[in-house]
């Protein structure tokens, strides 16, 4: 029905139905008090217009009313709330197997980099129906990841990972927008998202002999040296790696972290941010020296030596994933 | 410099005690510095405004064909960083609150006249740098300065733009320190708390927002031109820094500064609405407390400009509810204005007609920020047209609004004249029409999708025609805007001499003649009765229109 209303955007996936419900039931509710505080303000205009003979009525207040208009709209903000809150925290949740793709932002263009190892620029290929996750950097100043078909946004930092999840419904072509100012040409860093069926999407994969992001990753970990300390034993003067992904790690300094995206490409860039309980901070910062793309492959890596011997991706590959 | 003019039988006012220049750089009234800084909020206004039609015009067409990428960069920057900062942040404190508040509490003038002088000269001064910024080529940062963009990446003058915000920056705090002093130490005997006038309140609440907020505002500045002159690494993550530490210093003033900008507009309407409607305000304390609210939960909540920034989730969620804190006074302020047209005897002179819409637009503009304070909805609006229109329906639609209502309904004391009535009620029209013509299309391109600070839309050809609508708006509302520029000034010569209360209003500023004597009172006013106490005046319009 939405599709008859002029302006109304495309929907094309489960967040979007999520974030139009919600939108829909605000336009309605502050319909109401729109409507309502409009009549009310005309109404008394017209109704209480100066005429000869009366006399304003002079009213102190009242509280019993100021606090039944407190308290009402007070409980329906927290519907607003805890509707909007719900949306977010989907939102802000990748489901578990998603498949993953590392988008690198830049003035003004998108990369996305596939787990199959190939590469788009201003472009982004995905299946209808599969959960993905983007893993964004910036390498330069902050962009912002916003696709409004998928009613999502996430803003792109330079020096980290941010993440975002979206599962398309919907195959089409669909703006691919950068929202947050980042120069001279901020709105040239636009591109398109390209909703496929699966078939299309297995053989616009199958377009060439491409190396998976894990294994170039698993060169660069022996390229760059990684390898001579962080054995797969426990005789390596680094920790071993192998597992290491989505587990709690114990630090020197007593605390816990979560070893996720940013934990490993934070030990990488800045190895002396948080060392491993047990280890002495020897390893040299590559804060530098690797591009953001070797960063993506060198996580993509350390994340597959975690998964079970599939072979050669680091977190779930789109094409792996398709049926 | 003439000190007396009384041979020419005028009687004396602050206006004509003294003439030349020099009387007024050098003036310490309270009622002269309002005047100049009209004169410097007025003069930035237009320059903002016409950044604003620039903008308008490229956003005609899809493609970027009127200006250059950068030009168009420039000029959204310096149209946020003009108006914001030169113009609705010292609007309604510099200008009306200046001259109205020691006279409505019954005093000869600010507790610090000349600190009130500096103030004027601190914002001149940031106002020269801004200008300097402006001619010697602009600034392309976004008004937000968002780092590593604005300290590493940019080639155009930040510094001095920066240092016009900060220099502007103590100003705000001097007046606020002012506003604190003179309410706390200089009311008329009987003038109690609870017989303020709103106005009063209203003011008193901003300027604990300009005094507490305005300083983190120029730390941060000072930390963005030291990154960018001495690479210093507060923001920089390549240097160590964080980006997202700058969003929360910058938004920890610049979300109360939007109650800068419209608790002083609450206040004025609260004073139009009672007197055209010949009411005693709804629930004085519910209203005095409501702006005291504002202004602290105000403080609480600044982080719902980082939902998709990259801030965790549970700190989202407690911005989230606390946003929705803040709107439970707003909303009752709107209701208890509502309520006191309840059995009224409502007219509808200029300054009502501006009351109407501030309430109106105020309104859709506070219900569009509960769709923002919604975190699933705001990821898709955020940073979009959505955006943009709901806070120009704050600051334009509210409290741009306010400003002109309360223009029009002191503008007889303040020049001694009247404006004419019908040119009056025609251009607070065009501004209501022209303004939602331009910004109500803007929530429908932000749904859509439209980012904002997007110079070509080429690519998405199908924003156009609600982009035409809006530039026809702006077309409208500029003329709204001019013509009440034009008529003051007229009437500065040949409008109607105004009485001494030309609405019949409460208040001691309506007590005195008009245009008032340098130091406001003749004698003393001892104060007896409550605010608003319309029941004890007559409901007789001495200018008939």
């Amino acid at each position: 029905m939405l599709d008859y209303i002029p302006f109304w955007p495309t929907r094309a996936s489960t967040t979007a139905n999520n974030v139009d419900a919600l939108f829909i039931f605000l336009l309605v509710v502050s319909g109401l008090m729109v409507a309502l505080i409009f009549t009310m303000v005309i109404y008394f205009a017209v109704r209480y217009r100066r005429r000869a003979g009366r006399q304003a009525e002079q009213i102190a207040g009242s509280h019993a009313l100021e606090i039944t208009w407190s308290v009402i709209p007070f409980c329906v903000f927290m519907v607003f709330f805890g509707w909007g809150a719900l949306i977010y925290f989907k939102e802000r949740t990748p489901p578990q197997n998603a498949a993953e793709v590392y988008i690198v932002a830049k003035q003004w263009m998108w990369k996305a980099e596939h787990m199959e190892g190939q590469r788009e620029i201003n472009e982004l290929h995905v299946p209808v129906g599969r959960d993905v996750k983007v893993i964004m950097t910036s390498q330069d100043v902050i962009h912002s990841f916003f696709v409004p078909a998928f009613r999502i946004k996430q803003d792109v930092l330079p020096g980290r990972y941010t993440v975002a999840w979206f599962h398309a419904t919907k195959p089409g072509t669909y703006h691919l927008f950068c929202a947050e100012y980042c120069g001279t040409m901020h709105s040239g860093m636009i591109g398109w998202v390209t909703v496929m069926e699966p078939k299309d999407y297995e053989a616009w994969m199958g377009g060439g002999g491409n190396q998976p992001l894990a294994v170039t990753g698993e060169k660069l970990f022996s390229e760059l040296g990684c390898v001579t300390c962080h054995r797969s034993d426990t005789q390596g003067r680094g920790p071993n790696l192998v597992g290491v992904y989505g587990k709690p790690v114990m630090l020197e300094d007593g605390r816990t972290v979560i070893a996720d995206e940013n934990y490993i490409r934070e030990s990488i860039v800045d190895p002396g941010a948080k060392i491993v309980k047990g280890f002495k901070p020897v390893m040299p910062t590559f804060q530098g020296q690797i591009s953001d793309e070797q960063l993506n492959a060198l996580v993509a890596y350390v994340k597959s030596l975690g998964q079970p011997q599939t072979g050669q991706t680091g977190g779930k590959s789109l094409a792996a994933a398709t049926p | 410099m003439a000190t007396a003019v009384v041979e020419t039988g005028e009687r004396e006012t602050y206006l004509n005690r003294e003439y030349g220049i020099k009387s007024w750089l050098l003036t310490v009234d309270h009622k002269r510095i309002a005047l100049l800084y009209l004169m410097g909020i007025t003069f930035f206004f237009f320059i903002g405004g016409f950044f604003a039609l620039l903008i308008r015009l490229e956003l005609l067409t899809p493609a970027g064909d009127l200006v250059q990428a950068d030009t168009y960069n420039k000029l959204f920057t310096m149209h946020g960083q003009v108006m914001v900062f030169f113009f609705l942040i010292p609007a309604v404190p510099a200008v009306l609150g200046n001259f109205l508040i020691p006279i409505m509490i019954g005093a000869k003038d600010l507790a610090f006249p000349r600190i009130n002088l500096l103030s004027w000269y601190l914002y001149m001064i940031g106002g020269v740098l801004m200008l300097y910024t402006i001619m010697d080529g602009g600034v392309d940062t976004g008004w937000t300065f968002y780092t590593p963009l604005s300290t590493e990446f940019l080639n155009t003058h930040v510094i001095t733009a920066g240092l016009a915000i900060f220099v502007a920056g103590f100003s705000s705090i001097l007046t606020g320190l002012n506003f604190v002093v003179t309410t706390h130490r200089m009311r008329a005997p009987g003038m109690t708390w609870n017989r303020l006038p709103l106005f009063v309140w209203a003011h008193y609440a901003t300027s604990i927002i300009q005094l507490l907020g305005t300083p983190v505002l120029a730390i941060t500045l000072v930390l963005v031109v030291c990154e960018r002159l001495f690479h210093l690494g507060v923001f920089n993550p390549a240097l160590g820094g964080d980006p997202l530490l700058f969003q929360h210093l910058f938004w920890f003033y610049s979300h109360p500064a939007v109650y800068i900008m419209i608790l002083p507009g609450m206040g004025i309407v609260s004073e139009i609405v009672c007197c055209f409607s010949r009411k005693r305000v709804f629930g004085y304390q519910a209203m005095a407390l409501a702006l005291l609210g504002i202004a602290v939960v105000g403080f609480l909540v600044w982080a719902h400009h980082m939902f998709v920034a990259g801030i965790s989730l549970y700190a989202a969620l407690i911005f989230s509810l606390l946003s929705y804190f803040v709107a439970v006074p707003s909303a009752i302020k709107v209701f208890n204005w509502t309520a006191t047209m309840y059995k009224g005897s409502i007219t509808y002179q200029t300054p009502m007609l501006y009351a109407f819409g501030f309430i109106g637009l105020f309104t859709m503009g506070g219900l569009t920020g509960l769709f923002l304070a919604a975190l699933g909805v705001d990821v898709h609006v955020t940073d979009t047209y959505f955006v943009v229109a709901h806070f120009h329906y704050i600051m334009v639609g509210g409290m741009v609004m306010a400003y002109l209502g309360g223009m029009h309904f002191w503008w007889p004391k303040i020049s001694g004249r009247m404006y004419p009535e019908g040119w009056g009620r025609l251009a607070a029209l065009l501004v209501f029409v022209g303004f939602n013509l331009t910004f109500f299309p803007q929530f429908i391109l932000g749904y859509m999708g439209m980012p904002r600070r997007y110079w070509d839309y080429s690519k998405a050809p199908e924003f156009q025609i609600l982009n035409v609508l809006s530039t026809a708006g702006a077309t409208v509302l500029a003329i709204g805007y001019l013509l009440p520029m034009i008529y003051f000034l007229w009437s500065m010569r040949y409008g109607k001499p105004a009485p001494d209360n030309p609405w019949n209003a409460a208040g001691l500023e309506w007590t005195i003649p008009s245009p008032p004597s340098t130091f406001n009172f003749d004698e003393q006013p001892v104060v007896t009765w409550e605010a608003y106490n319309y029941d004890e005046i007559s409901e007789e319009v001495p200018v008939a229109q």
